[in-house]
This record gives C-alpha cells, structure tokens and sequence, in this order.
C-alpha cells in the first residue's frame, strides 16, 4: 500500500508539468482551469481562468472543454489535488494537459497577475442554480447577465412575457417604455400585469411584477411614448439589447434608426392572430428592419392586434424567444437569429424560417445612407416620402 | 405547381385561404396567375407591374430581391407572401 507521498510521486511521475513562468507564457493560449475550493478561489485566481472545484472536475470537464486536444493548464494551491486532477484528465482522453507545479501559491511569489473573481451571492447561488450549472452560463454567464442592461420597448403581449423571463434570469437592469395603462382587455395575454392594476400605468405595473419575481433586477421605467424627441435621452442610459415589442410602425421605424446609429443590436418581434415573426437586427454584422422591410404597408393591410386580434398565448410563444434571443445576445452564446426571420404559426404549429440580408443600399445601414437623422416618422408611415 | 403561404392580412382577398397552388414557370406567372383568380389580391400584390415594395415574396426561404426578383424562375420550391406586421400588442 502506498503512503499519500509515494502516491502524489508516482502521479508526478505520469504527468506533464510547468512552472509559474513557463505557464505564464500560455496564458491566452491554454485554458487555465483553477480546481481550488470555492473560498480559495473568490480569494483570487488567474485571471482568465475558470474555476472547476476538484470534487467535480469529470463530470463537467467534457461540457467545458469538448474539444480534447485543447491546451489545459491545471492548477490548485501548490500543485498537488491538480497532479491528480491532470492524471484524471488524461484517463479521460485530454492529451494536452499540464500541471501548474507550486500551484497558485508559487504563481503568486513570482508576482505574475492576480484577479478576484467577483462572485456570487449564497442567494444568488441558489436562485441562479439551474443555470450554474449550464456551461455556457455558468458563474461568469450569470455575472455577465446581472451587469447587463436590457430596453424594453412595449409592456403589452410581448414585453410581458420577455420581461418576466429576462428578469427571473437576473439580468441586472431592465428599462421599460410605454405609455399606456393598464386595461381590462389586456389581461387575456399581457401576463405582466394582473386584475388589480387596472389604470394603473403598464410600466409601473410591469415594475412591481418584475421586481418582486427578482429582488436582483432594478428596472427603470419610462412612461412615455418613444419619439424623436426623446429616444436619445432614452439611450444615453446605455442598453447592451433593444427588445422590441412596440405595437405600431413609426415606432419600429425610430427604434431601427436609432438602434442602427447607436450599434445596439435589436431582438424584433411581431404577432398578428396566430402568427408571429421574430429576427435579431444587428448592423453592420447583419441586415436592420429597413433591409427587410423598406416600407411599410398601406393601413388597411397592417391592421394592429386591437382591430384584427390575437391569440392570447401567442405573445408568450413570441416573448419567449425575443427572451431567448435577448439572453445569448448577451452572454455571447449560440446562433442568434441574425439574418434569419422566423415565421411562428400557432394555427398550424409550424416554424418556418426565411433568410434576410443586408440591403447594400438600405437608407439608413447601407453604404450611401440617405437616412441620417430621426424624420417624421407617423409621415413616413403614412406613405409621406422625405 | 407552386405552394403560395397567404399572409393573414391578405386571406381576405383570397376568401380566407391560408395557402394557394398556382401554375407557372416563375415567380411573376405564378402569382399572376393568382391575381387572375383573385383580383383583390393583385391590387395588393403589384404596383404597375412591379412587386408592391412593402410585400416580401420568398422562393425557398430566400428574398427573390435577392434572386431574379419576380422572374425568378420557381422550379418546384414553394413561395411565401409576407408583409410586415406592427403589432406586439
């Protein structure tokens, strides 16, 4: 039987290791994976690193690192549970590992780089569990989402459900424009709000909702209408993502140019009875609402939900994956719908999908623009052209 | 034969149908050929001659502004009409 020396010896014996300068020279290329407990890690680490306790390094190596050929950098206090986490490694089929020999501690004693990983909260570790555990959250996704800073436009069919998911998920600061208060006939689909805020304003009641799901999300309400007068005041509070949930076109029209011009990528969506639409406009890396509609139809062929109705779930199928797009825009995750616009029929539940380009000579995101600032945007609806 | 998808906001013109089947070789005869059959459609569709610019025709998910435009020949792919919609009541 071998004694706990003999044993980390033979392991030594069996792995490839680095000292602290040598590891220092692959940072940016390995992936510096840090197996310390958590209270050694929020004391601070490496920077770049990701932190992955020794206790369940197996089990979440493979959703981490995929690709098994990757450069892995291992490393824990002085270089002992990583020897035996890089051995573990190997057995697992990653053939590009290497032990951080003197640990964190020796990487410290060299005065090479430290960061302290901001971290969560025991409450937040718990209320964001089933994302931790997520790869492609995990605790630097949820960081991310709770410093992020979402806009609102609309807090009726599609605003409620996006609003409720962005918040439940902890994005940090939701801002909400609308205008309107809350009516009887809105409560069939506009699940933000509820019987006893009727007159209450929507942005008000949206707010007490959202806020009381999330304690973690402050939301900033904006109870006007979006115009050319005040959208800039509106974005000089600085949004990462627009979501775009308006119910009338010179809205989408100003919510396009404005986001074009302040490059804030836009998660569109639109319903009409059973069917929705929804895309993520993101100029210059993809096309704006403009490419895919230059203009809008005549009146009498855009009638609005008020006129025409909608099926009460159907904003929430929409919401939802405006929510969706919204949260990978923000974590920098998956395949955003950029340059794709998905056609949602609830009637016959099918999903269709059709490909948008970028107009090269769109007004407003083309190569010769013609659109430079906000115009009239009830006249260029109308069918008045500048 | 041709599968053309009818947007809601356009299924009164075309008594409620939600798809249609039209005949031709391109984009422009099939849906001329609809325009035939339902002359409120073709107020709707067209702009002397030309596609109305707020109706968007795709052949096979892709834009036919991107393709042939409206000469764009249809070889079996099956078409869709889509307009804009504002609303996110």
């Amino acid at each position: 039987m071998a004694t706990y020396r003999e044993l980390l010896a033979q392991v030594k014996e069996e792995i490839d290791e680095v000292g602290a300068a040598e590891a220092r020279e692959r940072q940016g290329e390995a992936l510096f994976v840090d197996v310390r407990e958590r209270e050694e890690w929020e004391e601070g680490a490496v920077p770049g690193a990701v932190h992955v306790p020794r206790g369940q390094l197996e089990s979440r190596i493979e959703g981490l690192v995929p690709d098994r050929s990757r450069e892995i950098v291992l490393y824990c206090s002085v270089g002992a549970r990583s020897a035996f986490a890089a051995k573990s490694l190997g057995e697992l089929g990653y053939d590009n590992v290497t032990n951080l020999a003197g640990g964190f501690t020796d990487w410290k004693r060299n005065g090479f780089e430290v960061e302290t990983p901001h971290s969560l909260t025991p409450d937040q570790r718990r209320r964001y569990s089933r994302h931790l555990l997520i790869p492609e959250v995990g605790d630097a996704g949820q960081e991310k989402l709770l410093g992020s800073r979402v806009l609102l436009i609309g807090a009726g069919g599609l605003g409620s459900p996006s609003s409720l998911y962005l918040a439940a998920a902890g994005v940090g600061t939701l801002g909400i424009v609308d205008a309107d208060v809350v009516d009887d006939s809105n409560l069939q689909r506009q699940i933000v709000h509820s019987t006893d805020r009727l007159g209450e304003p929507k942005v008000l009641s949206a707010k007490r909702t959202l806020e009381a799901l999330n304690p973690d999300v402050e939301v900033q309400t904006f109870e006007e209408r979006l115009t050319s007068e005040n959208v800039e005041r509106i974005l000089a509070e600085g949004w990462d993502v627009i979501v775009d949930g308006a119910d009338n076109f010179p809205t989408r029209y100003l919510v396009n140019d404005a986001s074009v011009w302040h490059r804030i990528p836009v998660v569109h969506g639109s319903i009409y009875r059973f069917e929705g639409q929804v895309t993520v406009f993101n100029p210059p890396e993809g096309p704006c609402y403009r490419c895919l509609f230059p203009m809008p139809p005549p009146p009498e062929l855009a009638p609005s939900c008020a006129e025409g109705g909608v099926l009460g779930v159907l904003p929430g199928i929409v919401g939802s994956l405006q929510a969706n797009e919204a949260l990978k825009l923000l974590l920098g995750i998956g395949e955003s719908l950029q340059g794709r616009l998905l056609l949602v029929d609830a009637l016959g539940t099918t999903v269709d999908e059709v490909a948008v380009q970028r107009d090269p000579s769109c007004p407003v995101c083309g190569e010769t623009p013609t659109i430079t600032e906000y115009v009239d945007y009830v006249e260029f609806c109308a069918g008045v052209r500048p | 034969m041709t599968r053309v998808r009818i947007p809601p906001t356009l299924r009164n013109e075309v008594g409620g149908e939600r798809e249609l089947v039209g005949e031709g070789d391109t984009v422009r005869e099939v849906l001329e050929d609809l325009s035939g059959r339902y002359p409120a459609l073709e107020a709707q569709l067209f702009d002397g001659g030309s596609l109305a610019p707020f109706v968007n025709v795709y052949l096979g998910g892709e834009d036919v502004r991107t393709l042939d435009g409206l000469e764009t020949r249809v070889n079996g792919a099956s078409v869709i009409l889509l307009p804009a919609m504002a609303g996110g009541c």
